[in-house]
């Protein structure tokens, strides 16, 4: 009875104070999980939940860190039984099972609110499925080729634009006894990063997405031509040996010690070279170069996003958390520099003047012509991603198995589809 | 006895014996020595490629301070207590009453219970994997100490049993049999009677038991999620994650997270080889 | 009439005490494990005609799985590659009875400190998949690995085990034997202890020395102690998920899946939404561990009628 009756009055208030929209007192228990494990992002996300919690104080807040890895795995136990009000996750098909399954929150009326209609549009897309929002986003970032610009310089290297620039470039360096690049693939998805490039500026964005749909077989020539660009690299000893056994972050130290001049990575890879001592004379970024002059540059850009779970408990004051996620200011502070190093997602915002977010942005405002890509794991549907990046895992320690490799996606391809 | 005991044998040989145990123990436990030593080496170690020299400062005390002090890890264990303690207990309830209904009582389908029981134990985890996470989830106990402890109560009942089962049969029967001519009440018999001559089989099993709950790894992924349930063999996946490439703390976690199971070998040994053993001699 | 019928249950109940007490003592384990065990393998079978990721609803597709599984089998994919790692996983495991025996051998002394030293070599077992699953994943590291450390000193490797799909699955058993050939050590031990002195005596008056002494005197009167290490070595070949999952997540590329892990990745990995599959998976798992059970089964009938 007491509680039925302090619900109707916090409605009433709701309702009265609707023109100052912080004002509503907003009560009960928030449930968030994040799977921001990593030490940065954990902190910016606490210490931004904690924000929140001040302008909050009714609120009871509750937040789970989960692995990122693991986190993959259990959000469809928690989106199904004991369900948080807020959760973090992935755009685009990533996010399609959830919607799919209706266990995603329809928060297309949040993206009709001025607030978000009008700084947010860029990102509208990457949120819609059957016309409608399914969440948020709260961060993007960049991908490219993070180098070692000391090694460059050491080398008389200068940033390459050209594929011919490139290898040459590479060329080079394994002279010097180092590998170009380094990469962890033991949990795929790097190597999915390096296909995206490759394929994106050998057959272009719609090719990217036509592929990621399943419109094309994998045994196609264009296919094979992405292929072949890549062999040139492995073959020429390109990449750092024994990839497949280290995770991304077993991957740094190579580039660390120079053992290894640069890593096509996402933005997120800089806070982690920062700490292990490299500075930024000696790290630099360029964008991915052109191969075939005839399609246009197109970049992967992953979208982060929160969401609403259908089965959330505290829907009105999970709606509050997502607008304050990506008001201006929040955009500003949690994607600067020293917290998350990434790209706001509000038009409001302003991007860190750290150099690699300011090349990062200006780079995908103004030299992405062809598209923004998620990512292949995001694009693609959950099972081909799986089946494809396992290729492309044994593609790069095995380059002449490119046939049965491909002939194994295009069977893959035509169960996953059919159904 | 058999090898021929070696003070039979010449000095030489005695000599030779002596000095190959603790080396081919090294060897053994080689692997396992290579994590003590890392998890006692400062950061820098690994950076400059000095795996296997000596550490070059001893920091033991500062990793071992960040796994407990930095971490989830004492939560984790904590988890792990809360949930194989529990479940010895439940196991040891239910399993020596089955094992006291198989062992001491004679009907039609006695033996085709207990067989349902021993093949249950030897299933392939993976068959109930799917079906037991839905029940779970519909019971509301996904993502909980309880929802795992329940399964883990369950699947071992069928070890159990068959374990209670065969150390109640090699009791003398003659003393049910007196007491039943007393007119003692069958759960009277079992409680008074069969029970405490049950003493050294209940210490054995609960000694397995809690090492094998404790060790569990693939429940506790498909059960539970968060640090406020998984146990530590789950945690420690996370763990890893949070300090990826920092192999002194990863080693030093790895160290903490083995440890209870080994204490308590090392302090219940006899009960633990007792258990272990049953039946590997007629 | 009441005050006629209660005596009378009581006695009812006296009399039948013997025939009911079994199921009163058996109810609460039986019906646990009925609830969890029993039923979900039949679920299991259910659920293999079914294709579902998990979330929506069920559909009924007949045995469109077991197909698709048979068409993997056919291609040589992950399904094949799971099925031949499980039956190498079948034979090499069993290496760990040999091994224990000749472990146990060796301990089996009456020295100084052996009580300790038995110990010390039966510790593996105790640590859990997990933790072995991370030392020997260090041990094997391509670049600070204590076995390219030790290759190194005899001009060989270095070697990337766990990277290369050649390796990758004895890298992985070979981890494994270690806390199994200790369980199995620990059963040879107290088996040795059993062997009956005068049998022994009787031998070596017959001439019988060394090896001719263990085939034909030690390992017979040793046979509970293989039967039992069988078993479990059989079981822990069949249930090897723990290392896999922790070592190489069934990579690189595939090459390391068996069944009882393939099974959880095509069903609840980051990847895998096809419950149906993944029970269909365990279904042929099951299969296959049931040859075994019914092997066991048998010989424990068999032992049940010689009471």
């Amino acid at each position: 009875m007491h509680s039925m009756f302090k619900r109707t009055a916090a409605a009433l208030a709701a309702s009265v104070a609707l023109a100052a929209p912080v004002a509503a007192e907003l009560t009960g228990e928030l449930r968030i999980f994040l799977d921001t494990s990593n030490p940065a992002p954990r902190a910016t996300m606490e210490a931004m939940i904690g924000r929140f919690a001040e302008q909050h104080p009714g609120l009871e807040i509750e937040t789970t860190v989960i692995d990122r890895e693991a986190y993959k795995t259990q959000i469809r136990n928690f989106l199904t039984a004991d369900t948080p009000d807020v959760a973090n996750w992935y755009a685009a098909n990533r996010m399609k099972p959830y919607v799919e399954a209706g266990l995603f929150e329809d928060v297309s009326d949040l993206w009709a609110e001025p607030a978000i209609a009008d700084n947010l549009a860029s990102t509208k897309g990457a949120m819609t499925i059957d016309g409608k929002q399914w969440g948020v986003p709260y961060t993007y970032y960049q991908w490219g080729v993070y180098y070692r610009k000391d090694i460059f310089d050491e080398l008389g290297l200068s940033e390459p634009t050209t594929w011919e620039e490139e290898l040459a470039n590479c060329q080079k360096i394994i002279d010097s006894g180092r590998a170009c690049y380094t990469i962890g693939t033991k949990f795929l998805w790097t190597a999915g990063g390096w296909f995206d490039y490759l394929n994106m500026r050998t057959n272009g964005f719609d090719f990217h997405q036509q592929l990621a749909n399943g419109e094309i077989s994998w045994e196609d020539d264009r296919v094979k031509q992405t292929f072949a660009n890549w062999k040139q690299l492995i073959d020429m000893g390109a990449f750092i040996d024994n990839h497949q056994t280290y995770s991304w972050q077993e991957a740094l130290p190579f580039m660390v010690k120079g053992d290894a001049a640069a890593y096509l990575m996402g933005n997120f890879a800089v806070a982690p070279l920062r700490d292990a001592g490299l500075t930024d004379d000696q790290l630099d970024f360029y964008q991915f170069v052109a191969i075939n002059p005839d399609v246009e540059l197109a970049e992967d850009a992953p979208t982060d996003t929160f969401h609403i779970p259908a089965n959330a408990s505290n829907k009105e004051a999970a709606r509050e958390f997502l607008r304050f996620v990506v008001s201006p200011d929040e955009q500003t502070q949690i994607n600067n520099g020293s917290n998350l190093g990434q790209l706001p997602v509000n038009a409001q915002s302003s991007v860190d003047d750290d150099k690699f977010l300011q090349q990062g942005f200006e780079m995908l405002s103004s030299n992405s012509p062809g598209g923004v890509a998620q990512f292949w794991d995001r694009d693609a549907p959950a099972e081909m991603a799986k089946a494809s990046m396992e290729g492309f895992q044994e593609f790069m320690v095995k380059p002449d198995n490119a046939d049965r490799i491909l002939a194994k996606l295009e069977r893959a391809r035509q169960r996953i589809y059919d159904n | 006895m058999f090898p021929k005991p070696i003070e039979k044998q010449p000095r030489a040989a005695q000599i030779s014996y002596q000095a190959m145990l603790p080396l081919a123990l090294l060897l053994w436990l080689g692997p396992l020595l290579a994590v003590a030593l890392f998890s006692v080496k400062p950061a820098a170690d690994f950076t400059s490629a000095n795996y296997w020299g000596l550490p070059s400062s001893f920091e033991g005390a500062h990793n071992y301070g960040q796994v407990f002090f930095n971490s989830d890890m004492p939560r984790y264990l904590l988890n792990s207590f809360l949930i194989t303690v529990p479940t010895v207990i439940g196991c040891v309830a239910l399993s020596s009453m089955t094992g006291f209904a198989l062992g001491i009582y004679k009907f039609r389908s006695n033996i085709w219970i207990f067989f349902m029981f021993v093949a249950g134990n030897f299933v392939p985890f993976q068959i109930l994997m799917v079906p037991v996470r839905d029940l779970t989830l519909e019971l509301g106990l996904y993502n909980t100490k309880t929802g795992l402890v329940l399964f883990h109560i369950a699947f071992q009942t069928g070890f159990c049993t068959l374990f209670m089962r065969n150390f109640i049969r090699a009791l003398p029967f003659e003393l049910i049999e007196a007491a039943r001519v007393e007119g003692i009440s069958e759960w009277r018999i079992f409680w008074y009677v069969v029970l405490p001559l049950m003493k050294p089989a209940i210490a054995a099993l609960s000694v397995l038991i809690f090492t094998f709950i404790w060790n569990d790894y693939f429940w506790a992924v498909v059960l539970t999620q968060g640090a406020e349930s998984q146990p530590v063999t789950a945690g420690i996946t996370s763990f890893n994650a949070q300090f990826r490439a920092a192999y002194q703390l990863m080693s030093a976690g790895s160290i903490v997270a083995a440890l209870p199971p080994v204490a308590m070998f090392f302090l219940m040994q006899k009960h633990f080889i007792a258990g272990l053993t049953l039946g590997a001699v007629k | 009439m009441s005050a006629v019928d209660v005596p009378e249950q009581e006695s009812w109940f006296h009399r039948n005490q013997q025939r009911i007490a079994p199921w009163l003592f058996l109810a609460p384990g039986l019906l646990f494990f009925m609830v969890y065990v029993i039923v979900p393998v039949f679920q299991s079978f259910n659920l293999s005609l079914y294709e579902w990721d998990g979330l929506g609803a069920a559909e009924y597709v007949g045995l469109r799985n077991y197909e698709d599984l048979y068409w993997e089998f056919y291609d040589r994919d992950a399904f094949y590659i799971s099925l031949k790692n499980n039956l190498i996983w079948l034979l090499l495991y069993l290496a760990a009875i040999p091994a224990g025996l000749f472990i146990a051998l060796f301990l089996n002394q009456t020295v100084w400190g052996i009580r300790l030293y038995k110990s010390l070599f039966f510790f593996p077992f105790v640590i859990s998949q997990v933790v072995v699953g991370l030392v020997f994943t260090w041990f094997y590291d391509p670049t600070f690995g204590l076995l390219n450390e030790f290759l190194g000193i005899f001009g060989l490797g270095p070697l990337n085990v766990l990277g290369d799909e050649r390796f990758v699955t004895y890298g992985i058993i070979f981890a494994g034997l270690w806390p199994q050939t200790a369980y199995c050590m620990i059963l040879y031990l107290t088996g040795l202890n059993a062997v009956d002195p005068e049998q022994i005596e009787a031998g070596r008056l017959d001439g019988a020395k060394g090896l001719r002494m263990l085939w034909h005197i030690i390992l017979p009167q040793l046979r509970p102690a293989t039967f039992i290490a069988f078993v479990v070595t059989i079981i822990g070949a069949l249930r090897s998920f723990d290392l896999i999952s922790i070592m190489t997540q069934g990579g690189p590329f595939g090459s390391s899946r068996v069944l009882a892990y393939y099974m959880f990745e095509v069903a609840l990995s980051e990847y895998g939404f096809r419950m149906g599959y993944g029970a269909a998976i365990a279904v042929i798992l099951f299969l296959i561990m049931l040859c075994f059970i019914a092997y066991f089964l048998r010989s424990m009938y068999r032992e049940e009628r010689g009471y």
